[in-house]
């Protein structure tokens, strides 16, 4: 049986203590150990910046990449063996600046990959920049006017990109977060999981308290369909005073990307044979070009 | 008077759209089919319609290995054609060209024949289609030169046949309408190029295609790419032959996300590559150090065009050596071949592989627009399949996973350089790589003497890269009074350059270099007497790369860069002014 302990790591985190990535941690580690995948069947792929560095505090096979190119690196590991279960773990800059571009096609793909955004909606691992989903008006280092932009809307993004999972939940719930990546690990295609991640250095204002009252949750109203696309759309667009958290919408009718590559109809790739063309394959291939 | 000549060239012009390559390609397999030797080279701009285009096939009865600038035979489908192309044909030459188009107002040339054939009229006629008057021209260059047009006519029975019987039936309509329409003319002709009955099969194939078929052999499995002239044909041709081969292939967003995608399916252990040109290259760069960083086998496939930015799109340069030589932050060893001609292309494919995986780091086949695209024949044994190893190099096994002990150290301090590699997903290789400089477990970790030990480690590799790199080809007498270095596509004009300069009495020799990185071992003793670099880039990127790998400083250069590729004729002319300018 597998358990959270399986999942320990000699090395320490440096996040800062009350950062909302060690409910993150522990929520992957407690939704993997729930859903049996050992430390060697899964891969956490992270990218650069505080919460990417997750996969080096959990024994399990992982990767660490690029700032803003996770999701690409995990595509890859998936389509190469998809026996592996594949998650990112990656901030708001990662996923929403830099990467924003592959998150859509991403979604649109519906590969299966659970990308898990530690959203703390400011950059902290270099010093308290504004970030693409901190507010209109932020006033940071490098936006000393207040931010001029919108913040990114992932949630509606995902949706507009055909994301077959979306779902968003926070820090402060382990439970809730536990539930919500056991439910995106079960999703055969694309998962993405935003969640509110308090960052209690650089950002005061997306505290604790100020989601502890403003959060609910989706699941707790039982007529909520999260097949219904525009109920979907209407709740993602919901904001301020009450925000939602929860499975937006999950949809299982859509294969996933690696379900439809001819190439890997006879399983994972990684652990075949690699061998020579055989006299016959040689034979066809230079057919072509007589 | 009409004596047969061994060597020459035929050239169809007109605007995009008509067919010109198609057709062209076509031609040259019904020429090989009829056992000769071709070589052939599309000219074309970056539209999908108009401006001006070109196709050259150069024909003899011994193995090419380049074009040349003389033409024989011009088959005009417009006049721009023949604006452009007249003062390239040769005394004694001829000129097809549309009755319905004309000639252009420039002065004729007394020394050329102009042959006027209603070809769009019989094409119509015969085929139901003006379009297909490309096939027809070809038919009339066959009766012009005596070449038997059955094979014409099996080349178009083969190509056409999932078209359909008319469709077939229309072409050898075409064809026969061709041959009839050039009997008038026969007798004027003076150049022949007869079949060869029965003469050994050979294959025709470009750059790209040698390539993609190498890999394909050296067991890559995964290809991700985004469309981009002049290498995206390498993912085209892996997707047509994906489902067959059990390969993954995929279009993605942009070529950063090509290149990511190759490096997580290498570090899952698939053997895997991003083809691109040098534009999509520049958007790989940092990917490239994360490949470097945390070991990881990839194979990129660079296919150069003329730069900076667009540049000429399709177009050929040898511009990027030095660039793909330093791209990335920091220091980090990589491989980087650059094959000379299809043979090599295809060895290529498969060795970068195999050092991808030996030395777990990146290795860059750099091709350009000239290679990739220009068909040329081969004997079938020349893309030797039975030469293909595949050497996955210091991967772990099973059972030696199974009997791993202790905690797994995927970077591990050796000798060489290169760490004993598992592919994850064993119980007892579990590990996490970084970017970020790290210990023998891939743990982040920023200590001096771990940075200057993991460091020193990964470059390492490099040397003992460097005992497995070919020497350059030397082609010619030992006791040159010229030496030649030319990389990659330069091959073949300046291998046929150099028989040329022997033929005139001139000891001449070519170092051809088709392992550029790490520069192999011992060259500084072939680097003897007058020097001359031959590239096709502005500075001579090559040359300095050499001084700055042995000290030696070439004597002279010979550069081209205006985008179209360096013919024999090129280099023989510099060359005199080389020789004469002290």
């Amino acid at each position: 049986m597998v358990t959270v302990d399986d999942f320990a790591s000699p090395v320490r985190p440096t996040w800062c203590t009350g950062c909302g990535n060690f409910a993150i941690w522990n929520a992957v580690k407690r939704a993997l150990a729930q859903v049996g995948l050992a430390p060697h069947q899964v891969m956490i792929v992270g990218g650069i910046g505080c919460g990417s560095k997750l996969p080096d505090y959990t024994r399990a096979n992982g990767y660490m990449t690029l700032h803003g190119r996770t999701v690409p690196v995990a595509t890859g590991i998936r389509l190469a063996n998809h026996g592996l279960r594949v998650i990112c773990t990656h901030g708001d800059g990662d996923a929403y600046a830099e990467g924003l571009g592959h998150m859509l096609h991403a979604a649109r793909r519906n590969i299966g990959l659970v990308d898990i955004i530690q959203d703390n909606r400011i950059y902290g691992l270099t010093k308290g920049q504004y970030s693409p989903t901190s507010d209109r008006g932020r006033v940071t280092k490098t936006s000393p006017w207040g931010a001029f932009e919108l913040p990114v809307n992932p949630i509606a993004l995902a949706l507009a990109a055909g994301a077959t999972f979306v779902a968003r939940s926070w820090s402060g719930d382990l439970n809730h977060l536990t539930e919500t990546i056991v439910r995106a690990l079960g999703h055969r295609g694309y998962a993405l999981v935003d969640i509110f991640q308090p960052c209690v250095t650089f950002n005061r204002q997306n505290s604790y308290d100020y989601y502890r009252p403003r959060v609910y949750k989706l699941q707790d109203d039982p007529t909520y369909d999260v097949t219904d696309k525009m109920a979907a759309f209407a709740r993602a667009l919901e904001w301020g005073d009450r925000i939602p958290i929860g499975v937006f919408y999950q949809v299982e009718d859509r294969p996933a990307y690696e379900e439809q590559v001819p190439a890997l109809r006879a399983g994972p790739l990684a652990p075949r044979p690699l061998e020579k063309l055989r006299p016959e394959q040689i034979r066809r291939l230079l057919e072509e070009l007589v | 008077m009409f004596s047969p000549l061994d060597d020459l060239t035929i050239r169809i012009g007109g605007e995009a759209g008509m067919g010109l390559e198609s057709s062209g390609v076509g031609f040259s397999q019904a020429l090989v089919r009829g056992g000769l030797h071709v070589f052939g080279f599309a000219d074309y701009h970056s539209r999908i319609r108009g401006g001006h285009n070109f196709f050259t096939v150069r024909l003899a009865r011994r193995p090419l290995y380049s074009h040349t600038e003389p033409v024989h035979l011009l088959l005009a489908l417009d006049q721009e054609t023949v604006r452009r192309h007249i003062g390239a044909v040769v005394p004694g030459g001829a000129v097809v060209y549309d009755e319905k188009d004309g000639l252009p107002e420039v002065p004729r040339r007394p020394d050329v024949q102009y042959f006027s054939i209603p070809l769009s009229k019989l094409a119509e006629e015969a085929g139901g289609s003006a379009i297909m008057r490309n096939t027809l021209v070809f038919a009339v260059a066959a009766g012009l030169i005596s070449f038997d047009p059955a094979y014409i006519e099996s080349v178009a029975r083969d190509n056409f046949a999932r078209k359909g019987p008319a469709v077939v039936d229309a072409n050898l309509r075409v064809i026969a309408a061709g041959v009839k329409a050039s009997r008038p003319f026969q007798d004027d002709f003076p150049f022949r190029m007869e079949a060869v009955p029965g003469a050994p099969r050979r294959l025709l194939l470009n750059g790209n295609q040698a390539f993609a078929m190498g890999a394909l052999a050296g067991g890559c499995r995964f290809v991700s790419g985004y469309p981009m002239t002049p290498g995206s044909p390498v993912l085209e041709w892996m997707a047509a032959h994906a489902e067959e081969y059990g390969v993954v292939t995929l279009q993605v967003e942009d070529e950063i996300a090509a290149l990511c995608m190759a490096i997580g399916a290498g570090y899952a252990g698939v053997r895997a590559m991003a083809p691109t040109s040098g534009g999509g290259f520049s958007l790989m760069v940092e990917a490239l150090g994360l490949a470097g960083m945390t070991e990881v086998p990839v194979v990129v496939y660079e296919a150069q065009r003329p730069g900076p930015s667009t540049g000429l799109a399709t177009r050929t340069e040898q511009g990027d050596l030095l660039f793909v030589l330093h791209a990335s932050q920091g220091e980090f060893p990589r491989i980087i071949l650059a094959p000379g001609t299809v043979e090599q292309a295809f060895e290529a494919g498969w060795r970068a592989f195999n050092f991808a995986e030996r030395y777990q780091t990146p290795v860059i086949v750099l091709s350009d627009h000239y290679l990739a695209t220009s068909v040329r024949d081969v004997a079938p044994e020349d893309l030797n399949f039975d030469a293909v190893v595949i050497d996955r190099g210091e991967l772990l096994t099973e059972a030696e996973l199974d009997s791993l002990e202790g905690e797994y150290k995927r970077h591990r301090f050796t000798e060489s350089g290169v760490s004993p590699r598992a592919i994850p997903g064993h119980p007892k290789a579990v590990y996490a790589s970084s970017s970020d400089e790290h210990d023998e477990y891939g743990h982040i970790e920023e200590d001096a003497e771990n940075r200057r030990r993991m460091h020193a480690k990964r470059m390492r590799k490099l040397e003992t890269a460097r005992a497995e790199m070919r020497p350059p080809t030397v082609y010619g007498p030992e006791d040159a009074e010229l030496t030649f270095i030319a990389w990659g596509s330069t091959y073949g004009p300046l291998r046929e350059a150099v028989d040329r300069l022997s033929e005139q009495g001139v000891r001449a020799r070519m170092l051809h270099f088709a392992d550029i990185w790490p520069v192999p071992q011992g060259v500084e003793s072939l680097l003897t007497g007058e020097t001359i670099a031959v590239e096709g880039n502005y500075s001579g990127q090559f040359a300095d790369l050499l001084r700055m790998a042995t000290g030696h400083t070439v004597s002279r250069r010979i550069l081209k860069w205006d985008g179209r590729p360096i013919s024999p004729e090129y280099i023989l002319r510099n060359t005199e002014y080389a020789i004469r300018t002290p």
